[in-house]
């Protein structure tokens, strides 16, 4: 992909969050409900419950609020949270990294037993191991993240219960960390019993996203190396002595990878979506536990710099992999 | 040769061989509809009768389980197998309801963005873009959490968020029927757009839709599940599958069959809607396209 | 008196289906011997492709060989150790395909895959395999070879991605070449070229060439002998020479007359008769019957 093009996707990236903020916006404000009703104590006047609307801005039109939200927005204040009285770009930055670590390491284990099951199908085609992974796909496929998610908690929590099911880090195993990337700093220090204690708490979520995505990854890439290996240069570099298992690997596979990342990204995507229910299913503290909370409670700052929040990632990973398949095809490079 | 009119053969298409997975899938769906309907015959207990003395009790097998109480109680002392059969009803309602409400507006503009391209197709691709470009969980929370609780909410929020996937498949093979050498048969002796749209295209990609209905079933008992364990679906009284799964997650410990049971009647009913379309979308699959 | 290069005996290849094995080749006899050129004509089915396979081990899903023997310098290729027949493909026999378009990985350099020969079959270093592969390329007419090398196959024309996998054939010495059709997808100003090549460099590596085609007048340009295959048998057999001026066949008769030459004007082209053909699959269906067993 040229430099024209990236350019010409950067340049949609403002219009289309914009629509997405109109669209929440609006959405939440045409609607029946008092989001300050969270916020109004027993015994409060009319005229309190009116200083909350004016305090809040939302004794506005609605144009007028949205102009009021934009302007604000991009200067970086997002407001405040109506429900935990704090900052709601800062609310927000904190918990954001919990959730970048979680889909990095679903997104990982994903492609990892994904690509080892397309290849260990493919390798023994129409032999028992094939099938095996068929059945596999089968059933990731019908099970939805957050089920994967509460048959671990059954599993983990009540009949072998060697991994934590909530919560990020133990808090006696130590919390200094500099940033809010915990799992990142302490592979890069070196301490690894800290480590060691998040992977046991990510494991599980990190999972639960990862299989309905891994069983997709199979799928693809074991039918896209069935087509390789069916190709003029895999029957040549057969006829070159080469054994089956190189010319899957060295040859097919290659090949095979372009079109499964090309395909299955879009799936990737998918899974920052289903970090929403899977984080809350773990207690795991990350932007999609949060939003579920802002949203039962109606907290609109917080939803609305959460909404955007998530089309931002949307929006980047697809940005992201499309680079990463532009990289990979070499014949996508020359125009 | 004998003389087949364009119309004649695209019916002939449709032959049905049954698949197995048909007559699974339809079998777990026929049991959970039945299910549904005869449910105040089926429940041994009122779904909302409290009994605080006898809460929190395991399944009747286990130590300490009580025999009017095949599954045990909730923690307000509710028998859990009423609860799951009642829970079926809010199921089968969404499933039925948002679902075909989804095919019907998702199938309506994606054969005009197909049939009549140009700017209708424009606007419509459009459309589904923009809406596509958001994720499908977050999408119906939001939407359910700014309508507020309520059957009509969940049904509103998966009918706005999977229009788009009847659309899109939709329109996609709109397109490629409209190519197809009958419907231009059929422009050719004078049919007008819309009779051929409906006399041609239409029986074509019925049996696609039959398969992505069926799908689609589960996946709004999915999304049903989802938000009532948020707890944006009916008020928290009427038993749900999610809602007992909340209740479940938060007593992991002292009540697990609450979390394992609902679970399992969601995974069955997904299952059985699945197979009913996978195995639908084999034994309809027109063969002329191979 | 030299064992010939290759030998090809009573070769039956059938193809295992549910009740009767459809035949695809019936007791096929050549003989290459070494530094000969050979040409395999016949018409598209006729089984030549499948004589390939088989010396290759790359016969299609259910196809096998039923009986007969083909014997690579005295040894028979069937009954070497997997990892011994392995090592001589790629090296001493080596096939220069059909369709250069398809037959080069499309994501990975020219050098790595001249590179990937040199080190594996010839044990190379990687810094002496890129210097070879450079000299290889050169020999094969590529011009700026140090450019090229580091190309990606869409980058390049059909004529030169031909010469690169006739480079890749000879790159270790072989002592056969199985020529499929090599220039069969390529234009016509282009085939000569590639044709001289194939010649310069048998030549130069005292290789034998199977020269598989459909086309009687490559052959005369090319081959010393030719067989002449129809209905998975061999036809006719013998010099190249004798064959063109006093054919003694008449399918290979018909197969000459309906050659196109360019000293013939083109309405002199006699197109085959079908009685030629209809007598030549009788007898194949004869054949066939009288040797059920060899087809098991």
């Amino acid at each position: 992909m040229g430099n024209g093009a990236i350019l010409r996707r950067l340049l949609l990236v403002p219009p289309t969050l914009f629509g997405v903020a109109v669209v929440v916006f609006v959405l939440l404000r045409v609607v029946p409900g008092d989001p300050v009703s969270m916020m109004i104590s027993p015994g409060a006047t009319p005229a309190d419950i009116a200083a909350l609307h004016a305090r809040y801005g939302l004794d506005l039109p609605i144009a007028e609020q949205f102009l009021v939200w934009l302007k604000a927005a991009v200067s970086g204040d997002f407001g405040v949270s109506i429900t935990r009285r704090q900052d709601v770009l800062g609310l927000i930055l904190g918990r954001l990294p919990a959730t970048l670590e979680l889909v990095l390491v679903a997104t990982l284990i994903a492609f990892s037993i994904g690509g080892g099951m397309a290849i260990l199908g493919a390798y023994f085609r129409r032999r028992a191991p094939e099938w095996a992974v068929d059945g596999f796909v089968a059933a990731s496929l019908a099970i939805p993240d957050f089920l994967w998610g509460l048959l671990f908690i059954l599993v983990f929590g009540v009949l072998w219960p060697v991994l934590p099911i909530s919560g990020r880090i133990d808090p006696r195993v130590g919390v200094d960390f500099h940033t809010g990337f915990y799992l990142i700093e302490s592979v890069i220090t070196g301490r690894w019993t800290v480590a060691g204690d998040l992977l046991r708490h990510l494991i599980l979520p990190a999972m639960a996203l990862a299989l309905p995505l891994s069983a997709i990854v199979t799928r693809l890439l074991k039918a896209s190396l069935g087509e390789a290996e069916l190709q003029d240069y895999a029957q040549v570099a057969r006829s070159r002595g080469f054994t089956s298992g190189r010319v899957l690997i060295l040859e097919a596979l290659p090949n095979a990878l372009i079109s499964t990342v090309t395909l299955a990204g879009v799936q990737i995507t998918f899974l920052i979506g289903g970090t929403v229910l899977v984080e809350r299913i773990f207690s795991y503290e990350g932007i999609g536990n949060m939003a579920v909370d802002a949203m039962i409670n109606r907290d609109l700052p917080l939803i609305q710099g959460l909404v955007l929040t998530f089309a931002i990632l949307f929006i980047v990973l697809n940005l992201l992999i499309d680079l990463l398949v532009a990289w990979l095809d070499p014949r996508l490079q020359h125009g | 040769m004998a003389e087949t009119s364009p119309t004649a053969e695209g019916r002939r298409r449709l032959a049905i061989r049954i698949d197995a997975r048909v007559v699974a899938g339809g079998t777990i769906v026929a049991i959970l509809l039945l299910t549904a309907i005869a449910a105040p015959l089926l429940a041994p207990h009122n779904p909302l009768d409290q009994d605080l003395l006898s809460a929190q009790l395991p399944p009747s097998w286990s130590a300490g389980g009580d025999p009017a109480h095949l599954f045990g109680t909730d923690s307000l002392g509710r028998d859990t197998l009423s609860r799951l059969i009642y829970a079926s009803r809010i199921a089968v309602i969404v499933a039925l309801v948002a679902a075909t409400l989804a095919c019907v507006i998702g199938s309506l503009l994606g054969l005009a963005a197909g049939f009549f391209r140009g700017a209708v197709d424009q606007i419509v691709s459009r459309l589904i873009d923009v809406w596509m470009s958001f994720p499908p969980v977050l999408l119906s929370i939001v939407l359910a959490a700014a309508v507020g609780a309520g059957l009509g909410s969940v049904i509103l929020a998966i009918v706005v968020v999977d229009w788009t996937r009847f659309a899109r498949v939709i329109r996609a093979e709109t397109l490629l029927q409209g190519q197809l050498d009958y419907v231009a048969a059929a422009k050719v002796v004078g049919l007008t757009p819309t009779a051929v749209l409906t006399k041609e295209v239409v029986p074509n990609v019925l049996p696609l839709l039959a398969t992505l209905l069926s799908v689609e079933m589960g996946i709004a008992v999915l999304v049903e599940a989802i938000l009532s364990f948020v707890g944006l679906s009916v008020s928290t009284d009427t038993p749900t599958w999610g809602g007992m799964i909340a209740e479940g997650r938060q007593l992991i410990n002292q009540t697990p069959w609450l979390l394992a049971l609902p679970i399992g009647c969601i995974i069955v009913t997904v299952l059985g809607f699945n197979l009913l379309g996978d195995g639908l979308r084999a034994s309809l699959d027109p063969v002329q396209r191979r | 008196m030299n064992a010939p290069v290759l030998e090809i005996a009573d070769l039956h290849v059938a193809l295992a289906s549910a009740s009767v094995p459809v035949p695809l080749l019936r007791g096929v006899s050549l003989t290459i011997a070494p530094g000969e050129v050979r040409g395999l004509v016949g018409e598209s089915g006729a089984g030549k492709s499948m004589i390939g396979r088989s010396i290759f081990g790359l016969l299609p899903g259910g196809a096998r060989i039923t009986r007969g023997r083909i014997l690579f310098d005295g040894a028979d290729l069937a009954a070497l150790a997997d990892a011994e027949r392995r090592d001589l493909l790629g090296s001493r026999i080596a096939l220069v395909p059909q369709d250069p378009m398809t037959s080069l990985n499309p994501v990975k350099r020219i050098g790595d895959q001249i590179g990937v020969i040199l080190r594996v079959k010839l044990k190379m270093a990687r810094d002496a395999a890129r210097a070879r592969a450079l000299e290889l390329l050169a020999e094969v007419a590529i011009r700026e070879p140090a450019r090229v090398i580091d190309l990606y196959p869409h980058e390049l024309s059909g004529g030169m991605r031909q010469r690169i996998l006739i480079a890749m054939a000879f790159a270790c010495t072989p002592r056969l070449v199985i020529a499929d059709e090599p220039t069969t997808a390529l234009d016509v100003t282009v085939q000569r070229q590639v044709l001289r090549l194939i010649h310069d460099l048998q030549h130069r590596h005292g290789a034998a060439v199977l020269f598989v085609t459909h086309n009687f007048g490559l052959v005369a340009k090319l081959c010393q002998s030719v067989t002449v295959l129809y209905a998975g048998r061999v036809v006719e057999d013998g010099a190249t020479a004798n064959v063109l001026a006093s054919p003694r066949e008449p399918y290979t008769q018909a197969l000459l007359a309906a050659t196109p030459r360019f000293d013939r004007p083109a309405d002199a082209l006699v197109p085959l008769d079908r009685s030629v053909t209809d007598t030549l699959l009788s007898d194949a269906r004869a054949y066939d019957a009288a040797h059920a067993e060899a087809y098991r």
